[in-house]
């Protein structure tokens, strides 16, 4: 890896990694000082290494300068002195263990980080922003693109999240039992949503959706990790993420329009982490629980087997139970495909018309194309509809060329 | 909204003993309809079926067994729907699969204690 991409990469894998050492160590309170002396020491390493080449073992150097930070921190700052070092007692051995960067202490830390960053007193959108930041090493200016928002208004909401964490008084450092039970379903939620920011990203930048995905791959895998937090509910979301992560690039056109799931190049498809997918299914369906995550994971399996029979049946199934336990429109006009590919288009335009959800793009789109086959002046009215709604450029150019084949279609030989 | 009960009602004897494709049938056929309800947001409680055997105690203490030999109408089940009218909710009770088997549905605003 070359010099220039080695230290955004190591940034981001290994800035979280000794922001959670440290603030393990301190208490959310000084998360601020935790920040400062990450950001120093990769201020060090890109000033440094610019000299004198990439050490041989770049993390290692990096937990080293970090811990020697902190050390001087002790020495010169007698408020934090006396606010922390007592705290967590001062003898030089002592503190050598607290911020001993070893492989288990980091997976524990960043487990506890990610148990105090889900804070359910901050709304979804700030704890994924804060994930992102403290969890992921994103810079504002790469959540603002991920969120197609201002850095401005990124900035504001990560400062009142922030302010939320000091105060929420949860103690990192003791992540209990019962703790862990409360807080593990906004825990996944927020994992679940930051997936979904990725995979439905609204950015049409390839690289920060698939950063997004991996992310909160790379967080949930954190959960299994540990004896008590690898629940069935944690394998099943899991496996989801795997699922889909698994297409993520047959989707995506090189110019960045989306490709219809019958479209898709499945060689593109990633064999790995369907396998994963499997694999972690399979120990979700180990226990009695039975979350929205598990049927969304058996729905994600099924996509990624060959259309069978069958296969629309056990999808169609799977959005019915889906559906009695969680609401939204997605779910809703998703159930209402696969309910026309069981009982045919025609049968499901009632279906989807019921469902009345008029200022909704993709309600629009879906009746567009369920309407193709046989009423086309209907099908371009709702094409045109969706177009005039969705805020996606894209989207919005796609639909365009759907209704000027259909157009064609409408008036042969123009 | 308002809340609705919808009671479905056939005539026990007239259910034809089903094979076990048909059974499947028949549970996809009402997940169909229900959850096409709570796709629209107006399910309340998608409810239950009701065993076909009970008892019937009347007010001078005889108990009998179930009201069905009787009647052609037995209970079949329940569900809870929300609505703006009783119109509206007589229009989701359509479709379902009960009318199929000759059977009917009741549709009675319930009166909140």
């Amino acid at each position: 890896m070359q010099q220039n991409e080695l230290i955004p990469h190591l940034f981001r894998t290994e800035y979280s990694k000794i922001i959670a050492v440290l603030c393990n160590s301190f208490d959310l309170t000084h998360l601020e000082i935790a920040e400062d002396i990450a950001s120093e020491t990769f201020l060090k390493a890109t000033e440094v290494w610019g000299i004198k080449g990439v050490p041989e073992n770049p993390a290692a150097w990096l937990y080293t300068v970090a811990k020697n930070k902190v050390k001087d921190y002790f020495k010169h700052n007698s408020i934090f002195e006396k606010k922390i070092k007592d705290a967590i007692k001062s003898d030089d051995i002592e503190t050598e263990k607290c911020f001993e960067f070893s492989n288990q202490n980091i997976t524990d830390s960043q487990l506890a980080m990610v148990f105090a960053v889900c804070n359910p007193e901050n709304s979804p959108e700030a704890q994924i922003s804060l994930a992102l930041q403290i969890l992921c090493g994103f810079s504002v200016e790469e959540i603002a693109n991920a969120f197609l928002t201002k850095a401005e208004t990124i900035k504001k909401r990560l400062l009142r999240a922030r302010a939320n964490l000091r105060t929420s008084n949860f103690q990192i450092k003791i992540l209990s039992e019962s703790e862990i039970k409360l807080r593990l379903d906004t825990v996944l939620k927020t994992l679940y949503l930051l997936f979904n920011e990725g995979y439905f990203s609204k950015t049409n930048n390839q690289l920060i959706r698939k950063d997004l995905c991996s992310e909160a791959i790379r967080l949930a895998f954190i959960l299994t990790q540990n004896r008590l937090t690898n629940t069935t509910e944690t394998n099943a979301l899991l496996s989801l993420m795997c699922f889909q992560s698994s297409r993520l690039d047959a989707r995506t056109s090189d110019s960045g329009e989306a490709i219809l799931f019958e479209e898709q190049d499945k060689s593109l498809w990633n064999d790995e982490l369907i396998e994963k997918g499997n694999y972690y299914l399979i120990t979700a369906c180990t226990g009695d629980a039975l979350s929205k995550y598990h049927i969304e994971a058996a729905i994600a399996y099924w996509h990624t087997t060959p259309t069978g029979k069958d296969k629309w049946q056990h999808i169609l199934k799977l959005y019915n139970e889906l559906i009695l336990i969680e609401h939204s429109s997605v779910i809703a006009l998703n159930r209402a495909f696969a309910f026309a590919k069981v009982y045919g288009y025609q049968n499901a335009i009632p279906e989807v018309e019921k469902l009345n959800l008029d200022n909704k793009n993709y309600y629009h789109s879906m009746l567009g194309y369920l309407y193709a086959d046989t009423d086309l002046s209907e099908a371009i009215s709702h094409y045109n509809k969706a177009i005039a709604l969705t805020k996606s450029e894209i989207e919005k150019q796609t639909l365009g060329k759907e209704i000027e084949r259909l157009r064609r279609a409408l008036l042969p030989g123009i | 909204m308002k809340d609705f009960l919808l009671v479905f009602r056939t005539d026990l004897k007239t259910i034809p003993k089903a094979s076990p494709e048909d059974m499947q049938a028949s549970v996809q056929k009402w997940m169909n309809w229900i959850s096409g309800i709570a796709a629209q947001s107006k399910l309340v409680d998608r409810g239950n079926r009701l065993v076909s055997t009970g008892k019937v105690l009347k007010s001078d203490g005889i108990i009998s067994d179930g009201p069905y030999t009787e009647i052609k109408e037995s209970i079949l089940g329940y569900s809870l729907v929300k609505a703006e009218s009783l119109e509206e909710a007589t229009e989701l009770a359509k479709g379902c699969p009960v009318l199929f088997i000759g059977g009917n549905v009741e549709i009675r605003e319930i009166n909140v204690l």
